[in-house]
């Protein structure tokens, strides 16, 4: 993939200078391009070298576990990190420091009042089936110390994607930032709400009865 | 003028800023998604894909839509590496993932075939734009804070392209990893995902989803879309070209 990056640069150089119609650029250009081509070599069939090294000591299983920040979460995390809504009203759940905190949000949602420890009444309980247009939507709160411990799926809709996965690895040149808060003052949203407000449904109701 | 509807389960907004518009052209599109919504829904007990599920038509005797839409669903599985496939796991079809956006396109479609210039359609977060507002100016598409359905984390211009969104924090727990399948993936939010009309935009948009955190590399060798993932984190990645819609060019 980067190599996509260093070729668009290239390409932009030279139509650049050509655009100007400043032959000599273009040539200079041109002229170092072919002096470093016997060093691109060198590094090419090093990296190839290396690589089939690499592909032969290496089990194709170790491969793909190469260890992104999401895949040795993936390995270790026990219970599903809760909705953000939920954590800021109950206590994260166990290892914490292995499940970082979902969300830096700027703006925070509306003001959930901290609410003391041991609000629930310790136990399982299964939410209300809710639609969410793709299948039903169906969560069990587990419930320790009165405390939110696990959300399970009982049910999720299971339309969409095949059951694979791919080795998750850093794209370094593709931007980051972190969210901000926009003005809301657009003509229209985009978002996957449907599925999310069927699990806060289901949820919210499973919550309700830990409550009693 | 403007109109909201809930249809196939979901919110159904049609907006035409065009002053020709009629009561009866916004009734129109309506009552093409309750076709669309009565042929394709796999809750209703007499639509062709149930029949189709439950062994009741034959092959020759689908409708023209729906061989349309099933070959477009072959089609997309081919060009995403089997990311996208309407097979559920009980193994019946569901086709859903593909017939909103390319619904929506149709509706659009019908739109400017009568002429209209300036609207957009949104099928549950999934947006098909044409032209201008009624104050003249470029369309603005917000993408929504996966973590808190109020906000907005990124404002959009678009003209004539489609904006679809995919994801929410939970779904990614139904995408496994094959060799530890007892442990779900959720390292993504969601997915917005910016192509040449809404179909397009939506299709890729779900298969980039299921693709978890290589989804936005996905996207980013697709010619002609451009993408914004948000991660479980809060941390949003932007496909190259991503920029240039952030801009209002009025």
């Amino acid at each position: 993939m980067p190599l996509r990056g260093l070729f668009k640069r290239t390409a932009f150089k030279y139509s650049r200078a050509a655009g100007k119609g400043n032959k000599g650029v273009v040539l200079v250009y041109i002229r170092a391009y072919t002096m470093k081509k016997s060093t691109l070599s060198f590094w090419f069939i090093s990296a190839s070298v290396a690589y089939a090294v690499y592909l032969h000591f290496i089990s194709p299983s170790e491969i793909s576990i190469q260890a992104s920040p999401s895949a040795a979460q993936e390995s270790s995390a026990v219970a599903p990190s809760p909705l953000p809504p939920v954590a800021e009203s109950t206590p994260p759940p166990p290892k914490p420091s292995e499940n970082p905190p979902p969300i830096p949000a700027p703006s925070p949602a509306p003001t959930p009042k901290p609410k003391p420890t041991g609000m629930y009444v310790d136990g399982s309980y299964t939410g209300s089936q809710a639609d969410a247009y793709y299948g039903i939507v169906q969560v069990k709160a587990t419930v320790q110390n009165g405390r939110l411990a696990s959300v399970s799926f009982l049910q999720y809709p299971n339309d969409r994607s095949t059951s694979r996965y791919i080795n998750s690895q850093a794209m370094p040149y593709l931007k980051q930032e972190a969210l901000q808060a926009q003005s809301a003052n657009v003509d229209v949203v985009s978002g996957a709400t449907d599925t999310s407000m069927a699990f806060q449904q289901s949820l919210g109701d499973a919550l309700a009865q830990a409550k009693s | 003028m403007k109109e909201t509807r809930i249809l196939m389960g979901m919110h159904v907004t049609v907006e035409i800023a065009d002053a020709s518009a009629t009561k009866d052209t916004i009734e129109k599109v309506f009552l093409y998604f309750k076709y669309v919504d009565e042929k394709f829904s796999t809750y209703k007990e007499t639509s062709e894909i149930t029949k189709i599920n439950r062994s009741r038509i034959q092959k020759a005797e689908y409708s023209e839509d729906m061989k349309t839409v099933l070959a477009l669903c072959e089609k997309t599985k081919k060009e995403t590496g089997g990311y996208f496939d309407i097979v559920t796991r009980d193994g019946s079809l569901d086709p859903s993932g593909l017939v909103k956006g390319w619904s929506i396109y149709n509706a659009s479609e019908i739109l400017l075939e009568d002429g209209f210039k300036n609207f957009y359609i949104d099928a549950g977060g999934d947006i098909q734009v044409h032209g201008r507002n009624s104050e003249g100016k470029t369309w603005s598409v917000g993408i929504r804070n996966p973590f808190n359905q109020k906000e907005v984390v990124k404002v959009l211009y678009v003209r004539s392209e489609g904006v679809a969104t995919s994801g929410t924090y939970i779904r990614g727990q139904h995408i496994y990893n094959p060799k530890k399948r007892n442990k779900p993936i959720v390292d993504i939010a969601s997915i917005t995902v910016i192509g040449l009309n809404i179909y397009e935009a939506d299709r890729f948009a779900t298969a980039a989803f299921a693709m978890g955190s290589r989804g936005i590399a996905f996207i980013e060798k697709l010619l002609g879309f451009e993408g914004y993932m948000i991660d479980k984190n809060g941390t949003a990645t932007m496909t190259t070209g991503f920029e240039q819609y952030t801009h209002a060019h009025d």
